[in-house]
């Protein structure tokens, strides 16, 4: 039973070292720093815990010489002194010597993030402009909760809030920084891996707090191009059962479709939302089904969330604009 | 207060270096976030920072020297707990020769930055 227990613990251990959401499985300049320190930090830690063990049990031990005051206060010069000062200024000065590459400006593209109760407002290609910004740059190609970047440049994240302190952390590419009302914090993701990468809000914001994900996906290039430039077009709409039930039960109160009169400025930009490999900030893969349990149960899906429940349409009605969704790619 | 001579120490004269510490770090995270804030150069706030630093330092050494000859000219022991003038003296005088080396650190630590950060991003 005992062996099966630890066995247990310690696949549970080994798996939490793997995966999209892990700071041991770095894909980004920075975790890739920050992961290394961490090492270093744990062999410094155990090699001065044991040392510090072992003098503890020579001193505890019945039969000790007795050393003078002098011998004593050399010890504590030497180890309590010495060696902590020196231990930390090497340690102080390896960190700040990391910050010159990792604090090297953008040569990518500049992408605005507004963390919000409890999603990821998204927009490519905007202007980050120098400096200290109070307020995120408006305009750009609007998205949400996912998160493109190209391989091999380093991506400005503009970052803010419009109500209260989130905090964007994606593990395997860098540590985490606030979204601050009032303030653009700049982050900058220097990806090494393509791959799909999940982020998550990393300050408590409310009741959803723990469904504000996100997908980061690291792409080459040129596929980092087109995907913003599919995303920048207006949906291909039909003018269908679902579009109209959507307009007419005001869904476009909070949401814009782009090239239909939806233009609501509360919730995501649905104009490309089943381009997305989620919905409700990572809650959700986008299936048709997910898409109609989100509108006629919201609460229950993801409780805390900001937009209220549709339980009260005919289900014919959710499952059209579900279908209708599907088709916005 | 003599500085170079025999100094009665007291309270002051013990916390002198950690205050000049208190000072530093309050000065330098004070100036860096002032002029952070509309972000400007900062080139002048590192320069400024570089000066106080060395300012700060040779105080801390002044008081560290003045300590430790005294410490060192009366026997330099480091057991001081008679409770008599001469043995508090002592004490006072070695305690605050360890708080200025102390300050010396931290002061040294906390300029590093200026030497890595050359914007407010």
């Amino acid at each position: 039973m005992r062996a099966r227990l630890a066995a247990l613990a310690g696949t549970v251990a080994v798996a939490g070292c793997e995966g999209a959401q892990s700071a041991f499985d770095p894909a980004g300049l920075e975790a890739e720093r920050v992961l290394l320190l961490f090492w270093i930090m744990l062999g410094g830690g155990v090699a001065i815990w044991i040392a510090v063990i072992a003098v503890s049990v020579y001193a505890a031990q019945a039969k000790t010489k007795v050393y003078s005051d002098r011998t004593g206060v050399l010890v504590i010069i030497w180890c309590g002194c010495v060696f902590p000062t020196v231990v930390l200024a090497a340690l102080l000065w390896w960190g700040l010597a990391m910050m010159p590459d990792l604090r090297r400006p953008a040569d990518g593209p500049t992408i605005a993030v507004s963390g919000e109760r409890f999603w990821w407002r998204v927009a490519y290609a905007v202007e980050g402009g120098p400096g200290v910004i109070r307020n995120l740059p408006r305009g750009g190609v609007p998205s949400s909760n996912e998160i493109w970047i190209p391989l091999g440049k380093r991506t400005e994240i503009l970052l803010s809030s419009p109500d209260v302190i989130h905090s964007f952390w994606v593990p395997p590419l860098a540590g985490k920084m606030d979204a601050v009302p009032g303030r653009v914090n700049r982050l900058v993701l220097e990806p090494t891996e393509t791959g799909v990468y999940h982020g998550a809000c990393a300050e408590y914001c409310g009741t959803a707090h723990a469904y504000m994900g996100l997908r980061v996906f690291v792409v080459p290039e040129d596929e980092f191009e087109a995907y913003v430039a599919a995303q920048a077009r207006p949906a291909a709409v039909d003018d269908g059962r679902g579009a109209q039930s959507f307009l007419e039960n005001g869904c476009a109160a909070c949401h814009t479709v782009r090239g239909t009169p939806a233009d609501g400025d509360v919730g995501p930009d649905l104009t490309h939302v089943a381009s997305r490999s989620t919905i409700g900030a990572g809650l959700l893969p986008t299936t048709i089904e997910n898409f109609a349990e989100f509108i006629r149960s919201t609460d229950h899906v993801k409780p805390g969330v900001e937009m209220p429940s549709f339980g009260m349409l005919p289900e014919e009605e959710i499952v059209a604009i579900a279908e209708w969704l599907e088709t916005l790619e | 207060m003599q500085v170079f001579g025999k100094t009665q120490d007291n309270l002051w004269t013990l916390i002198a270096a950690p205050a000049i510490w208190g000072f530093h770090f309050l000065f330098s995270y004070f100036l860096a976030a002032y002029r952070c804030a509309p972000n400007d150069d900062i080139f002048g706030t590192r320069a400024a920072i570089a000066v106080v630093t060395v300012i700060c330092l040779l105080l801390i050494l002044l008081i560290a020297r003045r300590a430790g000859r005294e410490w060192r000219t009366y026997g330099g022991a480091y057991r001081n707990d008679q409770a008599t003038d001469n043995a508090r003296e002592r004490f006072l005088e070695f305690s605050t020769l360890l708080l200025a080396a102390l300050s010396f650190v931290a002061v040294v630590f906390e300029t590093l930055p200026i030497f890595v950060f050359w914007d407010c991003r």
